[in-house]
């Protein structure tokens, strides 16, 4: 019993390092361009297809296969800044709708590529198992463990670039003003420039990370989307640290559920969380009231 | 007209499914129309479709009355559905609202993909009785071939239309537009918006869920997944593609797409969602008020072309 919920919170610690980077890329878009990219998670999918694509099938060594996972996202994210979201910017309505395009196109795309039957499974160079304090019934993958580590450091990266570098603040003051962040000499362009890329990359280094651990299919960004939607939602739009906590606060929530009753009533849960989160105080946990 | 009563018997079988489905879509984003001139985008609307479908099958299948009776009961659920559904949701605005109809749809439809018992699990509900017309001794019509059921859904699609039409240009019908434009200068009069708002979203529920009871009786079977995030995607890009300026617009939308989907049905299978995605871009991006102001667009260059001074361009008040 003991060990069953140990293994359930450390689980859900993992989940929620994971979900945390992912929902804090998509939170920062909307912080800097009032826009929801609703292709955030099909950016998720090509940091995952990338990594399978030149580690299982052209054999790169996994870290330079990481690397590549991070920038090709991050190269199809910004030419979608440049192409779709430059002109709906402030327009959340109209983003969404690009972005919605852009899930259409960019599934086609994988499909395309790589073809939609055979399962994509990539073997983790990771293979070794972690008994937790030598108890037999609770262990970790390795790989899970990476995911943890590389979730810890990318948003501790994030936290000191935000907090300790001159485009950081400039990055800030967008999110908290974009017209007082123009008057003092911040270009909106590049910074939404950086943001994306920023954002494009977490997704993908998410990604990157989580495809051994799940299949490799042209729809794996579907769940992903709406559980940082709910995320999202529950932390407060335009929140960067409301994410955070919202991400642990669902993950425990999912695993939890999920281990004791099933997958799907886990999933209801968290959309009925989103529901009320949104009915009762819909600027979230972090949120505040004129942000967005 | 004479065309469209002529078609069923020249035009293959499966060309037949297609225009039937179309005649289901057109009543789907005509009544996604009706709630989005209130100001408002839904993401539940297929799921209410669903909740027609899965109504009239279910009282169907464990009471045994007729779908005759059973589909506009589904259509009355699926609109007491919208109804209630309107209590929390009329609480947000905009974007909020469009993600809080998502999630509620969403848990609706992933109640049925869960509780097997009452709705059948993901697999969905099988062996849906077609319509039957059986007057004894004068006629008896299956309506489960697609032939009887193209009229059959003709008509109720045509129905539908003249009923929507009627509404919106009916003097209660203005309302929906004022709440859109003019919410505070409406309220300030009197009007209250957000009883024209649940009124307009119920309305639409009906209509949805009797698509949704047609599809249920034609097709035969009916699962979870007919009624997920793709099929309420591509209503959004069949509304926003061909305009929602006008009543015209979606009908415009849903057709014109509809007829590209099916003519890369045999070349290019696995590109058409990217047509879509594709079409939605270049729609926002260079005619925000949809495919049906491309006339109004090109007019004025056409009479340039043909050697005369464009008048002036009279103006849309198209909106998205």
């Amino acid at each position: 019993m003991f060990e069953l919920i140990l293994q359930t919170a450390l689980n859900a610690v993992i989940s929620s390092s994971f979900m945390a980077i992912i929902a804090v890329g998509l939170v920062l878009i909307v912080g800097v361009m009032q826009i929801v990219n609703f292709a955030h998670g099909e950016l998720y999918m090509v940091g995952a297809y990338t990594l399978w694509y030149l580690y299982m099938e052209t054999g790169f060594p996994f870290a330079i296969a990481v690397l590549c996972a991070v920038l090709v996202p991050m190269l199809v994210g910004l030419v979608m800044e440049r192409v779709l979201f430059r002109p709906m910017r402030g327009n959340l309505l109209g983003g969404l709708l690009m972005s919605v395009g852009m899930v259409f196109i960019l599934k086609v795309a994988a499909v395309w590529l790589f073809g939609e039957g055979l399962m994509k499974h990539i073997e983790s160079p990771f293979r070794e198992v972690w008994h937790v304090f030598g108890l037999d019934a609770v262990m970790i993958p390795n790989q899970r463990l990476l995911v943890l580590g590389v979730s810890a450091a990318v948003m501790l990266g994030f936290w000191f670039f935000l907090r300790r570098t001159k485009t950081g603040w400039a990055l800030r003051a967008c999110t908290q003003d974009p017209e007082a962040a123009a008057l003092q000499g911040i270009s909106i362009g590049k910074v939404s420039i950086i943001a994306m890329a920023i954002s494009a990359g977490m997704a993908g280094i998410g990604g990157a990370m989580m495809a051994p651990l799940v299949i490799v299919d042209p729809h794996m960004g579907h769940t992903i989307i709406i559980t940082a939607f709910i995320v999202m939602i529950v932390g407060g739009m335009g929140s960067l640290g409301g994410a955070v906590i919202a991400a642990v606060i669902y993950s425990f929530i999912h695993t939890f559920i999920t281990t004791y009753v099933d997958g799907v009533i886990a999933t209801i849960v968290g959309l009925l969380l989103m529901f009320v989160v949104l009915m009762v105080k819909p600027t979230g946990i972090m949120g505040t009231r004129d942000k967005v | 007209m004479a065309v469209i009563c002529v078609l069923p018997f020249i035009v293959r079988p499966y060309q037949l499914d297609f225009l039937i489905f179309l005649f289901i879509n057109i009543i789907l984003v005509v009544s996604f129309r009706l709630i989005s001139i209130t100001g408002e985008f839904s993401l539940a609307h297929a799921v209410l479709m669903g909740c027609g479908a899965y109504a009239s099958t279910m009282l169907n299948k464990y009471t045994g009355l007729s779908p005759w009776i059973t589909m506009p009961f589904g259509a009355c659920v699926a609109g007491t559905v919208a109804y209630l559904l309107s209590f929390p949701l009329f609480r947000m605005k905009m974007f909020y609202f469009l993600i809080a109809s998502f999630a509620a749809g969403e848990a609706i439809r992933l109640c049925w993909t869960r509780f097997r018992d009452p709705f059948g699990g993901f697999r969905g509900i099988r062996r849906i009785p077609s319509l039957e017309i059986d007057i004894p001794g004068v006629i008896y019509l299956d309506l489960g071939f697609p032939v009887p059921f193209y009229f059959f859904a003709l008509i109720v699609g045509l129905a539908c239309l003249v009923i929507m039409y009627r509404l919106e240009h009916s003097r209660f019908g203005l309302n929906f537009h004022a709440t859109h434009w003019q919410d505070q200068l409406c309220a300030s009069v009197g009007v209250n918006c957000r009883h024209f708002r649940t009124t307009a979203f119920t309305i639409a529920g009906v209509f949805a869920g009797l698509a949704g009871g047609l599809l249920a009786h034609y097709l035969g079977s009916i699962n979870p997944n007919l009624f997920g995030l793709t099929l309420m995607l591509y209503v959004l890009v069949w509304t926003i593609a061909g305009g929602l300026g006008s009543f015209a617009g979606p009908i415009i939308g849903v057709t014109l797409l509809s007829i590209l989907d099916e003519s890369v049905r045999s070349s290019a299978q696995e590109f058409r969602p990217a047509i879509y995605g594709a079409v939605l871009i270049a729609t926002m991006l260079f005619l925000p008020q949809g495919i049906e102001s491309l006339p109004d667009k090109l007019k004025p260059h056409f009479l340039r072309l043909i050697g005369r001074e464009p008048t002036a361009n009279k103006s849309t008040d198209a909106g998205s």
